[in-house]
């Protein structure tokens, strides 16, 4: 089986993190974004993966053939020369998809969740129809396209952008399932998924949906990354609470790479993920942030909903709090507060950031 | 012999050093580890032939500075009274009520000193300095430079350069004057109630011309600065010792920050066994610290530099305070982290909280820029300044309290920034 990943541009929202690594190799739970997607399309059967990239990244493709060999699954970069939009991509790696009669997965890369591959499959083979999207429940559904299906079977009757009435809380999650034969439905020119070729398939009775059981997160800016990471350790407190860290100075969900050192007093948790070779120093208290492989954090400091990028350190008696995202090998003085602020890689700060900005 | 008077004000003044001066009167606020007011004393005590310090202000009697009075006669052995004007008088008026008090015994001069000053008190060279520059009776202002911007915030002097004599004198100017600034420090002779006697005078006959109002006369103020100075000015009879020594106002609790880094600056010198030191199983000292004996600090605390802890106050595990007052009883909980501010007797600092305001200390690259006379609120905006903590106040574990002023006995629940909590 095949699967087709949208990783699409530069990942500008997800910055400054972006401008060290490609956005699918950015740790997620201490993993990269794109190994949760891989990883479960290959649980499900998926042997061949296409990602779909408008940017040329050495880095990338070296760790897909690093990935290719450990899983034992093949992994192809499809090229955009120009952008094609959400739709353009399935057009131009038709001849990857579409070499059997075998349904394939599409997805964007920006989403987490517990990912249904196989029950997807089996719903789409159940209906037989052209496609199946995945749809999740959200709050406000006014901020969203919904969708407006029949509750029986799935099958969507239209499709609403940000609804100024209540028609409907399910929208589209960025997860697919198409036959190949919906291929011939796209032209090789930039082209909407969502507005230009999804519409015209659900007209024509093609298209159903799948709802999503569990969370589900567009991880594509910090502060959303947050919250997805917040998800995610629910979900692995329910399914896996071996992997989860506890113990005294533990509160809540917390993962914990082994290769991390913790020092004492600290109150770690809840909603915290520390990295491979994370260094911290006695007294430290951590809520609601991801602190990426091979930073320091030092003693007495105090961190809230933000991101430690790579190799940073963060000083003694230092305050972070509102979002705060450091890039690759920030260093942030002792006894600074930080609020909200966004601090590009390789950069020394050295006085305190009281309102949320941009530190280039 | 000498004698000493000390203006210590009264309750109705040192509003901008609110909500400090609710518990205490501001000459006894705490300044490098001590009363205010027990650096000017402790100055004059040292002065050869003085025989009596003499305060004088409007507080009613009070058990804090009686006690203040007692130990302070106790340790430096010599007489010092408070005498309590009816009503706030002036800086001249005050004297002049008191004058029979202050002549008695016949001192040959008498200085008279602000309390709300902190100053290296060079009074033994102002009265070399008398004696050299040859006119006996004068009087002599302690005059320090300022920038020429901010001197017109203070009393200016324009002097002789060759005799130093005072030619003219003007408060606060609206246009520059000069850059020689008055230190509100003093160096008087008897013959000054002359000068001071004839404006009591003039001030009488012309409440008499004066229809009552309300059926009674109020008294008038007189004000040595505008009244005696700007008179004296030009009639050889006023010098000003112009001092390179330290010197600062203290009228917003935000200046007491700033004046007690120079006092502990100067205990090198005057009292080295008021400065904590590194020692083995004590908390890490960074600069100027004073620790009183009574604190109780946990040795992976870290302190300084500008730092003093009064008694009884309790520092937790990994505690931070730098360029703050620490007032008696309060609690630093531990992992919490103090800058930049005052915290209030009996309040709590909760674990990694962050309590933190914004110095207004002079600029340090101009060697005679003084602190700003700062106004609480600029374009309707409250200027970012220290944190004042009251007295009793509590602040919860994690939050943080940015350039605010806290009334005493407050909970607070959350962080609060750039606000007063009432």
């Amino acid at each position: 089986m095949k699967a087709l990943i949208l990783v699409g541009g530069y990942g500008t929202r997800l910055r400054p993190l972006t401008l060290s690594v490609p956005k699918p190799l950015v740790d997620f739970c201490n993993k990269p974004i794109l190994l949760h997607q891989v990883e479960a399309l290959v649980k499900a059967g998926v042997d061949h993966v296409v990602l779909a990239v408008s940017y040329m990244s050495e880095l990338l493709e070296r760790e897909m053939r690093v990935q290719e060999q450990r899983l034992g699954i093949r992994i192809s970069l499809s090229h955009e020369t120009e952008p094609l939009g959400t739709a353009g991509p399935l057009a131009l790696a038709r001849e990857l998809l579409d070499v059997d009669n075998e349904p394939f997965f599409v997805l964007n890369s920006d989403v987490i969740c517990d990912f249904p591959f196989k029950d997807l499959m089996q719903f789409h083979r159940n209906h037989g129809q052209e496609g199946t999207i995945v749809v999740t429940r959200v709050e406000e559904p006014s901020k969203y396209g919904v969708v407006v299906f029949e509750a029986d079977t799935g099958r969507i009757h239209r499709f609403v952008e940000k609804p100024q009435v209540f028609v409907s809380n399910k929208i589209n999650s960025g997860i697919y399932i198409f036959n190949p034969s919906m291929l011939s439905r796209i032209q090789l020119r930039p082209t909407s998924i969502e507005k230009e070729i999804f519409p015209v398939m659900a007209e024509e009775g093609q298209l159903y949906t799948m709802e999503l059981q569990g969370f589900w997160m567009d991880i594509g800016q910090p502060k959303d990354f947050l919250t997805g990471m917040c998800m995610y350790l629910q979900s692995l407190r329910q399914q896996a609470p071996e992997r989860l860290h506890t113990g005294p100075g533990f509160l809540g969900n917390v993962l914990v790479d082994p290769t991390a050192q913790i020092g004492d007093n600290c109150t770690i948790g809840p909603n915290v993920t520390i990295g491979a070779g994370v260094v911290v120093e006695d007294g430290v208290r951590i809520k609601r942030c991801t602190v990426m492989k091979g930073a320091r954090v030092r003693s007495h400091s105090w961190l809230e909903s933000c991101i430690v990028g790579w190799s940073s350190s963060v000083g003694q008696w230092v305050r972070m709090e509102n979002v705060t995202v450091l890039g690759e090998d920030v260093i942030v003085n002792d006894e600074l507060y930080l609020n909200g602020a966004n601090v590009l890689p390789h950069k020394s700060i050295n006085e305190s950031v009281p309102e949320p900005r941009i530190i280039m | 012999m000498l004698k000493a008077v000390i203006l210590i004000g009264g309750p109705q003044k040192g509003t901008r050093f609110r909500p400090l001066s609710f518990e205490v009167p501001k000459p006894l606020f705490p300044v490098a580890g001590v009363p205010m007011l027990q650096h000017h004393i402790e100055a004059c005590a040292k002065v050869p032939n003085m025989k009596e310090i003499l305060l004088i202000g409007f507080y009613q009697p009070n058990e804090e500075l009686t006690r203040f009075l007692f130990n302070a006669q106790q340790e430096f052995k010599i007489s010092i009274r408070y005498l309590q004007e009816y009503s706030a008088l002036g800086t001249g008026g005050g004297i002049y009520h008191f004058r029979d008090q202050i002549v008695s015994g016949s001192p040959e001069a008498f200085f008279v000193l602000n309390a709300d000053v902190s100053s290296a008190f060079p009074l033994t060279e102002m009265l070399s300095f008398q004696k050299e520059h040859g006119e006996p009776n004068s009087f002599v202002i302690l005059g320090t430079t300022a920038n020429r911007k901010q001197s017109m915030n203070y009393g200016c002097i324009v002097e002789n350069e060759d005799t130093h004599e005072v030619l003219h004198y003007v408060e606060k100017p609206s246009t520059f004057v000069s850059d020689i600034i008055n230190c509100g420090v003093y160096l008087f002779n008897p013959d000054i109630f002359q000068h001071i006697g004839s404006i009591f005078q003039k001030n009488q006959q012309d409440m008499l011309l004066e229809e009552p109002t309300n059926g009674w006369h109020r008294a008038e103020a007189i004000r040595l600065e505008q009244d005696i100075f700007t008179a004296l000015a030009g009639q050889g009879k006023l010098y000003v010792y112009k001092t390179l020594r330290f010197w600062s106002q203290i009228k917003s609790a935000g200046s007491a920050i700033y004046a007690s880094r120079l006092y502990l600056n100067q205990y090198h010198k005057t009292h080295p066994e008021r400065l904590a030191s590194n020692k083995e199983g004590g908390p890490k000292i960074s600069g100027n610290v004073y620790i009183h004996p009574t604190a109780n600090i946990d040795p992976t605390a870290m302190l300084g530099p500008n730092v003093s802890i009064g008694t009884g106050v309790t520092i937790g595990a990994g505690v931070r305070v730098r360029e703050s007052i620490i007032l008696h009883g309060a609690n630093l909980q531990d992992h919490c982290c103090v800058l930049n501010s005052i915290v209030g007797w009996d309040s709590t600092i909760g674990k990694w909280a962050r309590v933190e305001g914004t110095p207004s200390d002079p600029n340090p690259n101009d060697p005679f820029a003084k602190i700003d006379s700062e106004t609480l609120f600029r374009d309707g905006k409250l200027t970012p300044s220290i944190t004042i903590l009251g007295c009793n106040v509590s602040i919860p574990s994690e939050v943080i309290i940015l350039n605010s002023i806290v009334l005493p006995h407050k909970d607070l629940n959350r962080s609060f920034k750039n606000q007063i909590i009432l």
